[in-house]
């Protein structure tokens, strides 16, 4: 039960990972129907930021932990919206209106650049860095197995739970938040009433940077190790986690996220680790099949 | 960004100095703030922490040459071309002679003058420096005719050349190893041709069939002791069974979603070769896969006893480049019988019935086609070529592990068949000899190689959203019609 219990809390901190990252897709789908395909990719350059920001730190000698916390998600979040503002801009913009999947083929090929981009810049090996907030609560005491719920574990639910509700009222009461939804709804109509719809669809995509460079940082501190290849495995996992939860809903990402770090951590817990990435895909592939407007979204009407 | 409007008052003399720098300051402001991070600070591992080293000249060299193509590009809208062109050949010539950090500066500078050029001389001959989509499609629409045109003289001239390829003085095993890489390109694009270009539908996960393929024959050939002509047929059938297996499920979904799930078995499969180790040999892969003969005649030196070589029977010396010779006419021979099945396809009723599924779903369904088994078809098909191009890849390395079958693989199969043009056999065989041939010799350049395949890939796509060879021209047409759109001329609602 403690084994449980200790993969619950696991889960939910990778749950929360996925599902900042899941909301970048889920919002761009929403407002221009395409899947983005070099989100991951912008998740992956947030990660690499803020590497190079805690090193930047570490040089400059600034060590107070929520200091240092503070301004590296601050610069992640800034630098890399400027990657996702610049990709929409140059790939995606001039491809509006065209044939549906020409988007997708040009964010693969963004996607690929990006990825040896990286890799060119800053080598293809792993970037290590120590643990940055160290120690934890032992819930359990005695027994076989103690629960333990580390402080990065507290300050990454935490931190998730105050963006979520950030978000919840930028989407839901503020000016721009009714002009994305007006898009979503009808970008011809939302033009003709004043809203500027370029700037909205920019902004969007803004908005998901920020919160997958937030998801960067997030995982460098967990793990401590990434490389340039992080960016397609947690994209195709966060791109599940979106269309689980029913592509274009914000708190279906956040479940659909949620569930899949659970489903992740309980199957490496009890199953084959080597097998936890056929998991997502295979889930992916049920949802797709058998409900394709996922757990919270709604049934799309097909029209001619 | 602000733009600044193109309709000028007619009294304003000159550009607007103000606003032009103040815009071209504003992008290379953009580019200050994206090279930055990942290009002025570069992370280097000593010893297992992680230091930094900076890199400062390339964040100027990117953010002036940024700076000085954006002004380039106002004034080219503006009007003012003529300043732009000879900047532009002086910038080009300028920078071949002078020294710079690194190669990929070069590049970047020659193709920045290079494109500043093209679009001033196009802003002298017209008034305006860009192209609409609608034009750039017209126009590339007419070459795409063209070339569908000379296709047929072309073609033919390409598989003579092709077959006459070992005999030339200058084929040595170096470039015939090439050919045979760019020939199984050629194929696996031509196979991916039919569920993309003819049928429409978005496969990313290509190359699980491709590993079906190759693990089938390294198998058959390890446990049974099949020989490889027994092997590629069965290769064939058993990609096409995963077609089906695969395909059933996932066909009723629209576009994107069918290309995220191919690219979730694509993975799938590649995840099961890799830890599925007490068969497939897991990440150490199967090694000593037997290599073909011909008919019954190995090409070895010293063949076993009771058996005669290729080179004995014919009473050759023997020649290790024979063995690789055979293997390229293998190969040629799979892809021209990919290339013949598939256009023989197309006139076929099924053929018909899935360009026309790539063009409206719905009114196939109205008018009674059957959309399951149509794309069905077309899955297996594929399937069963990227089955049989995967036999015949491993019977040629004679080593397979499941590392050669990634996603990147299906992406680079997708980018030779986006590129090329979707449906075009010949932009296929261009775009699978610039994509895989060039880069083979200029291996100095293998790190950028995949830089510039994203690269293009979203370039061609701004550029030409249907592949840059794309002509889809109907099967089937009103005469009235047919004359016009042979010219090149957009034929009113006929298309």
């Amino acid at each position: 039960m403690e084994y449980f219990f200790q993969q619950l809390i696991n889960g939910l901190t990778l749950g929360a990972i996925y599902g900042l990252i899941a909301i970048g897709y889920t919002m761009v789908y929403g407002i221009i129907g395409m899947i983005n395909f070099a989100h991951g990719e912008i998740y992956m350059i947030g990660a690499f930021i803020s590497v190079i920001s805690f090193v930047v730190l570490g040089t400059a000698g600034i060590t107070w932990v929520p200091l240092a916390l503070f301004i590296v998600l601050i610069m992640a979040i800034l630098f890399t919206s400027i990657y996702g503002w610049t990709i929409e801009r140059l790939a995606y913009r001039p491809l509006r209106g065209s044939f549906r999947l020409a988007p997708l083929i040009s964010a693969i090929g963004m996607s690929i650049f990006l990825q040896n981009y990286v890799q060119l810049l800053q080598g293809a090996r792993r970037k290590t860095i120590p643990p940055v907030i160290q120690g934890g609560f032992q819930l359990t005491e005695g027994g076989a197995f103690s629960v333990n719920l580390s402080y990065l574990q507290v300050v990454i639910i935490l931190l998730t739970v105050a963006l979520m509700a950030a978000f919840t009222f930028v989407i839901t009461r503020t000016s721009l938040g009714r002009q994305q939804r007006a898009c979503e709804q009808d970008k011809l109509m939302a033009g003709l009433v004043g809203v500027n719809v370029d700037r909205t669809i920019s902004l969007t995509f803004v908005m998901g940077a920020a919160l997958a460079a937030v998801a960067g940082v997030m995982v460098t501190l967990y793990y401590g190790v990434i490389d340039f290849y992080i960016g397609f495995l947690a994209g195709v996992k966060a791109f599940t986690a979106a269309v689980l939860g029913g592509i274009g809903s914000l708190p279906g990402a956040m479940l659909g996220g949620i569930m899949i770090g659970l489903i992740e951590a309980m199957w490496s817990g009890y199953f084959a680790t080597s097998y936890k990435d056929v998991a997502a895909f295979t889930i992916l592939v049920l949802v797709l099949i058998f409900r394709p407007s996922g757990l919270l979204g709604r049934p799309e009407v097909e029209k001619v | 960004m602000t733009s600044i409007a193109s309709n000028k008052v007619a009294s304003e003399p000159g550009p607007a100095l103000g606003a032009i720098l103040r815009e071209a300051a504003l992008t290379a402001l953009v580019a200050f703030l994206l090279t930055l991070p990942l290009v002025g600070l570069r992370t280097v591992e000593s010893g297992g922490s992680v230091s930094l080293r900076t890199d400062f000249t390339s964040v100027a060299l990117a953010v002036g040459l940024v700076f000085l193509g954006r002004i380039g590009m106002i004034l080219n809208r503006e009007g003012y071309p003529v300043p732009v062109l000879a900047v532009a050949i002086v910038i080009a010539v300028g920078a071949t002679f002078t020294p710079l950090p690194g190669s990929l500066a070069y590049v970047v500078i020659l193709a920045g003058s290079l494109v500043l050029g093209l679009q001033a001389l196009l802003a002298i001959r017209r008034s305006r420096s860009t192209l609409s989509l609608q034009e750039r499609d017209q126009r590339m629409d007419q070459i795409g005719a063209k070339v569908q045109q000379i296709a047929w003289y072309v073609g033919p001239i390409l598989v003579a050349f092709a077959i006459a390829l070992p005999m030339l003085p200058f084929a040595d095993r170096g470039l015939l190893g090439v050919a045979i890489l760019v020939m199984t390109y050629i194929m696996l694009g031509w196979g991916l041709n039919i569920i993309v270009g003819l049928a429409g539908l978005l496969d990313l996960g290509y190359v699980a069939f491709y590993a079906v393929g190759a693990y089938s024959y390294a198998l058959l050939a390890q446990w049974f002791d099949f020989s490889f002509w027994l092997c590629l047929p069965l290769a064939g059938l058993f990609a096409a069974f995963a077609g089906l297996l695969l395909g059933y499920p996932v066909l009723r979904l629209r576009g994107d979603y069918f290309a995220i799930v191919t690219l979730g078995f694509g993975e799938i499969i590649r995840i099961v070769l890799l830890n599925w180790a007490d068969v497939t040999g897991g990440p150490n892969g199967i090694s000593g896969i037997p290599r073909p003969s011909f008919f019954g005649l190995p090409f070895d030196r010293s063949p076993d006893e009771g058996v005669t070589s290729f080179h004995q029977f014919f009473g050759l010396d023997y020649d290790a480049t024979h063995r690789v010779i055979f293997l390229y006419y293998l190969i040629l021979a799979l892809a021209l019988l990919v290339n013949l099945i598939s256009m023989r396809l197309r006139k076929l009723p099924l053929g018909r019935a899935w360009e026309a599924l790539r063009e409206d779903d719905i009114a196939c369904q109205a008018l009674g086609i059957n959309r399951t088994n149509m794309k069905l078809a077309a899955f297996m098909i594929s399937a069963s070529f990227g089955g049989l191009a995967g036999s015949f890849f491993a019977t040629y390395q004679g080593f397979i592990s499941p590392e050669s079958f990634s996603f990147i693989e299906s992406a680079i199969i997708l980018a030779i068949v986006v590129l090329g043009g979707m449906g075009s056999q010949l932009g296929i065989v261009i775009a699978a000899l610039l994509l895989i041939g060039l880069p083979e010799f200029f291996r100095g350049l293998e790190e950028y190689r995949m830089l510039a395949f994203g690269l293009s890939m979203v370039l061609i796509m701004v550029w030409r959203p249907r592949g840059l060879l794309a002509h889809r021209e109907p099967s089937l047409l009103f005469s009235k019609y047919a004359d016009r759109l042979r010219a090149g001329k957009p034929a009113g609602g006929a298309q």
